[in-house]
């Protein structure tokens, strides 16, 4: 990582509680263009309210975000969206009624440049716009391997397939960054090798940066450039995986104190 | 199985988004509208335009206003009849502020103004969810009926606010006959079901059903929840307020605010959950169902107990039975009619075969 390079997500003294309870306290941590950084910490160290913060689902009392070159107090989830920015959540949260076309077809909803009254009288660029955005979706699917369940509603798939499902529904808006929420969540050893095999092509084929959170040390050791680690909402490490396992601050957290 | 579908595939993403995706369901559904206009015209008699076409369409139409709302964009509605009221009084009231505007015009605008109560009505929707929402909508339905009953303004002085439809002529013809007004209604209520098949096939359809399965998620991908459930509101009352202007032009001629009243919305809102949520077929299926039970409970019972009960009890056994069966059918299949077809239709694929 070179130091010149401005990075594409930048978080300074990020602070957020609820009704007084501290979830994050001063967080600041950089991302640079195009790496898989990996948020670790026990439970309730805050990752996933970060994760919220990063996308605007939650408004941190203090702090900075910069996101590609422009600086925020705080994020609004549409204007995440439009920035760029993609997720999937903890518990899946997809469109249960939906196919898994029409799923990955609401990722393409900000390229959508036709009116409504065009898509009702199928008129002007409503069309063109249709099958542009189906061509998009068509790629992620063949890139995630979902040609088979195209047409059937998502709520009848078993759970890996979700997960995979909601990947592709982030991957459809072609984001800059992409949050996920714990991805391997509740897989197997074949289904956690296959989504971190999706995981790293999406980094590497369309270069997309990616914010991942993760339990398992040895999935995240394979696959982050880089590694955060938090524990009651504060950082206690924060470098290459290597180094960052090495800390005594995090072995404490994840071992215990060792007793004197 | 009596027809085929192996060897039609779709080669194009065009061919793949088609409402009907093989050549026999276009043709049946082309053989239903050269029966409904070619033949239906010619053999009906008037008691079959004014007691069942008529009523079945209008209230197709209604469904389909409501279905927009709550089966595509999952809010909850109770107001369905206010927004009728507001189109049918709309029309009726340009009609006469503006001599000469066209008839299919004054629908159109009897929609707008719908429309535009029905975007103030749907404001709440940006606060409140569900029941809660159900109860705000409630307002409307009170609001709509008193303010039309209230101010004889609208019915152009008429002290109970009944208002009688002008004669129904559409460049320079008359469709007052029943099987004319027949013939308007379905010309009118066809063309909005296509623009709704269309819609919610596209890019706005995803995004109410996203907004109905789960809004976080949705905002999050950066669907505008705000505009999106306007829009909902306002495409919703609009074909609602076309509803309104046919029932009381082509079907009643002469309606009165009361006609629009509670019992009104809760009869569109059973049509939805007959016919089935977020289904176009569902609401022909439960307007069907609606109009054709009571009249059809009312031959049989009228051919099997007439001397065996009073008049008055058999009425009131027929709303029982109505009920009853309503009931019933839930159980079985609480996902409505277009469901049950559907289900029919991937079992008669196979037949004989079991799986």
């Amino acid at each position: 990582m070179s130091e010149t390079v401005a990075p594409l997500l930048s978080l300074a003294h990020i602070s957020l509680s609820f009704k007084g309870v501290k979830a994050v306290t001063d967080i600041g941590f950089d991302v640079a263009e195009g790496e898989i950084c990996a948020l670790i910490g026990p439970n309730g160290a805050g990752k996933s309210s970060l994760l919220n913060v990063i996308n605007g689902v939650y408004q941190p009392q203090q702090g900075e975000i910069r996101f590609a070159g422009r600086s925020r107090r705080a994020m609004q989830p549409h204007e995440a969206a439009v920035a760029g920015i993609a997720r999937t959540f903890q518990n899946i949260a997809l469109f249960k009624g939906m196919s898994v076309l029409d799923n990955i077809l609401t990722g393409r909803n900000l390229a959508s440049r036709s009116s409504w009254l065009e898509q009702a009288f199928r008129l002007g660029r409503a069309v063109a716009d249709e099958e542009a955005q189906r061509a998009v979706a068509e790629e992620v699917i063949a890139f995630l391997r979902l040609q088979a369940w195209r047409h059937t509603p998502v709520g009848q798939l078993p759970y890996g397939l979700q997960k995979r499902v909601e990947l592709g529904r982030a991957l459809a808006a072609r984001p800059r960054l992409l949050l996920l929420d714990e991805p391997m969540a509740g897989m197997n050893r074949e289904e956690k090798r296959e989504m971190s095999q999706f995981i790293r092509e999406v980094n590497q084929v369309f270069g997309t940066t990616i914010v991942l959170i993760e339990h398992d040390i040895g999935v995240v050791m394979e696959l982050s450039d880089h590694v955060v680690v938090l524990d009651y909402g504060r950082k206690i490490g924060d470098g290459e995986p290597e180094a960052v396992r090495a800390l005594p601050e995090v072995i404490a957290a994840y071992l215990g104190q060792q007793r004197h | 199985m009596f027809y085929q579908e192996s060897g039609q595939f779709s080669t194009r993403y065009r061919q793949d988004g088609r409402a009907l995706r093989l050549w026999q369901q276009r043709a049946a559904l082309w053989a239903l509208l050269a029966l409904a206009f070619g033949l239906l015209p010619f053999i009906g008699n008037d008691y079959w335009f004014s007691a069942i076409l008529i009523p079945f369409l209008v209230l197709s139409l209604a469904g389909l206003g409501l279905n927009l709302l709550t089966g595509y964009a999952g809010q909850l509605s109770l107001g369905s009849a206010a927004f009728m009221a507001v189109g049918a009084f709309a029309s009726y009231k340009l009609q006469f502020l503006l001599p000469g505007l066209p008839l299919l015009l004054s629908f159109v605008a009897g929609g707008v103004v719908a429309a535009a109560v029905g975007v103030v009505f749907g404001l709440p929707s940006l606060r409140i969810k569900g029941f809660y929402l159900l109860v705000s909508t409630l307002a409307a339905q009170f609001f709509v009926e008193w303010l039309l009953t209230k101010f004889a303004w609208f019915s152009n002085g008429n002290e109970s606010g009944v208002i009688t439809a002008p004669p129904l002529l559409v460049a320079g013809h008359d469709f007052g006959s029943p099987a004319g007004r027949y013939l308007l209604t379905l010309s009118v209520v066809l063309p909005l079901f296509v623009l709704a098949a269309n819609l919610v096939r596209s890019s706005l359809g995803r995004n109410w059903m996203a907004v109905r399965d789960m809004d976080t998620a949705a905002a999050v991908i950066g669907i505008p929840i705000l505009r999106t459930k306007l829009l909902a509101f306002a495409i919703s009352s609009f074909i609602l307020g076309v509803a309104g202007s046919l029932w009381a032009f082509t079907y009643l001629g002469t309606v009165e605010p009361h006609g629009f009243d509670l019992s009104r919305s809760f009869q569109v809102l059973f049509i939805i959950i007959l016919g089935g949520m977020g289904s176009i077929l569902g609401n022909f299926l439960g307007a069907a169902f609606i109009v054709l039970l009571p009249i059809v409970l009312s031959i049989l019972s009228g051919s099997l107990l007439s001397g065996v009960l009073p008049a008055g009890q058999l009425e009131n056994l027929q709303k029982i039975i109505f009920g009853v069966l309503i009931i019933l059918f839930l159980i079985k299949e609480p996902d409505g009619l277009a469901r049950l077809w559907q289900g029919w239709r991937a079992r008669a694929r196979l037949w004989p075969l079991r799986f």
